[in-house]
């Protein structure tokens, strides 16, 4: 009985003391979420402008449209995010070219998951049957309609599986903008493992919540957008 | 180009190469525990218990939809705690390690359920054990159509190792931020440190290409 009970209460300490933290930590956690959330939502918004400009442009006939479209996507995706952001925060400043670290952060994130964006726009647009494109010259519409009303749709509704892994990615990458010290999750963690030294503590309950955000808000929420997307095209 | 100093870049092109011979390293060190540890976990999700599959499944998905970077600060700070000190080299093989382990373990599974049915059952027929089968029959079988995926893989761990820097690994990332600091400059180092990827990534990217269509002719796919 008694080894049990010791180890009852050695639990409880522990279990006790955990809550303590986060009661304690709590608003600090919070705070950091919040900007994370801020960051994944404007880089999200920032990465589809990007992703769709450079796929269309990728497609282009122009060789020089198709070029700087192919020049973007290359250099975002051929080099790591960490050396853009460092880039874009130390080195554009003596350009004359300042942006705040909040804006660094989202931008240089957006940018660079919107190379990796374009290339999931041009593979859905080339998966859109062959027949549509002709169905939609034959009855005259102009080619900037044929791709808004006939092919976009429909390349939307096909890319949008891999989309939801790249929101993922594109979650984990806003992680990096603590490295400029925005105050995101990563960064409150960073600053409640040096003063508290629980790192156990600090650094898993980030993770956690990194994992729920992920598990919880953002694939949920593409597989409900796949859903309602395909029951617009009377797919579902 | 604005201010650019040649002399500087010059000087400092010696550190960085250096250095860039440390972060192949690093990724060639993570990519080959990632390649067994992958197995490892693939192979584990194909046991006949439900729980474990369930369990390791979860666990690989809580490895894939995490930051990378909050995975190193965890396992290098968390060790010390609990009275294990891991060197920052250790700490960032075992966390880059098992982070692309997690993706490459969803690679061979699908390498996995792409090994016809016929295949198992011929094992069994032939009385083969269960190593024997995977190792000599199923595996072979299954990397083919993973190499597509594994090669893009390496591409990435090779670009995700500047993240080690913030634990203080001495590669390429590092090397420019120490030589950015020291100098106040920081428009040479983190410039060439850009062209340093992109002219070992997009060649590599490249020859994945050619050796992927090499081994599918090789073998008498498609």
């Amino acid at each position: 009985m008694q080894p049990i009970l010791q180890l009852y209460e050695y639990w409880n300490d522990i279990h006790m003391s955990y809550l303590d933290f986060l009661s304690e930590q709590g608003p600090r956690f919070i705070d950091g979420t919040i900007m994370t959330a801020t960051q994944f939502f404007l880089s999200a918004i920032l990465a589809i402008m990007c992703a769709l400009t450079a796929g269309l442009m990728k497609l282009s006939s122009n060789r020089m449209i198709k070029g700087t479209a192919l020049v973007y996507i290359e250099i975002f995706r051929g080099t790591s995010l960490l050396v853009q952001l460092y880039w874009i925060f130390f080195v554009l400043p003596l350009f004359g070219l300042t942006l705040d670290k909040f804006y660094t952060g989202f931008v240089a994130v957006g940018l660079n998951l919107g190379a990796y964006g374009a290339e999931l726009v041009r593979g859905g647009i080339q998966s859109v049957p062959k027949g549509q494109w002709e169905a939609a010259y034959a009855i005259s519409m102009s080619p900037a309609k044929r791709m808004y009303r006939i092919i976009l749709p429909q390349a939307l509704l096909n890319m949008l599986p891999p989309w939801g892994n790249l929101m993922i990615e594109l979650l984990k990458a806003t992680a990096l903008v603590s490295l400029i010290s925005v105050t995101d999750l990563m960064f409150e963690a960073k600053q409640i493992n040096g003063s508290t030294f629980l790192s156990a503590q600090a650094f898993g309950t980030a993770l956690i919540i990194y994992y729920i955000f992920a598990r919880l808000v953002v694939t949920p929420f593409m597989r409900w957008l796949e859903r309602v997307m395909a029951r617009k095209m009377g797919r579902a | 180009m604005f201010d650019w100093r040649w002399d500087f870049a010059f000087e400092i092109l010696p550190r960085l190469l250096q250095a860039t011979l440390n972060t192949l390293a690093a990724a060639g060190i993570g990519y080959g525990i990632a390649v067994v540890l992958g197995l490892v976990f693939a192979l584990a999700q194909r046991t006949p218990s439900r729980f474990v599959t369930l369990v390791v499944r979860e666990c690989v998905e809580f490895i894939r939809s995490t930051p990378l970077v909050l995975q190193i600060f965890f396992v290098f700070f968390v060790g010390p705690q609990f009275g294990i000190r891991l060197s920052p080299w250790v700490a960032g093989m075992i966390a880059i390690g098992l982070h692309y382990s997690a993706y490459l373990s969803e690679v061979y599974r699908g390498g996995l359920e792409a090994v016809p049915k016929g295949q198992w059952e011929a094992c069994t027929a032939l009385n083969l054990s269960t190593t024997k089968t995977y190792f000599r029959v199923i595996i072979p079988q299954a990397l083919p159509p993973s190499l597509a995926g594994m090669g893009n893989y390496l591409v990435g761990i090779f670009k995700d190792t500047p993240m080690l820097s913030v634990i203080g690994v001495a590669e390429l990332m590092q090397a420019a931020n120490a030589i950015g600091g020291s100098n106040y400059r920081y428009l040479e180092p983190y410039t060439m440190v850009g062209i340093t990827f992109l002219a070992i990534s997009l060649p590599a990217a490249g020859l994945i290409k050619v050796f992927e269509a090499w081994v599918r002719k090789k073998l008498g796919m498609n």
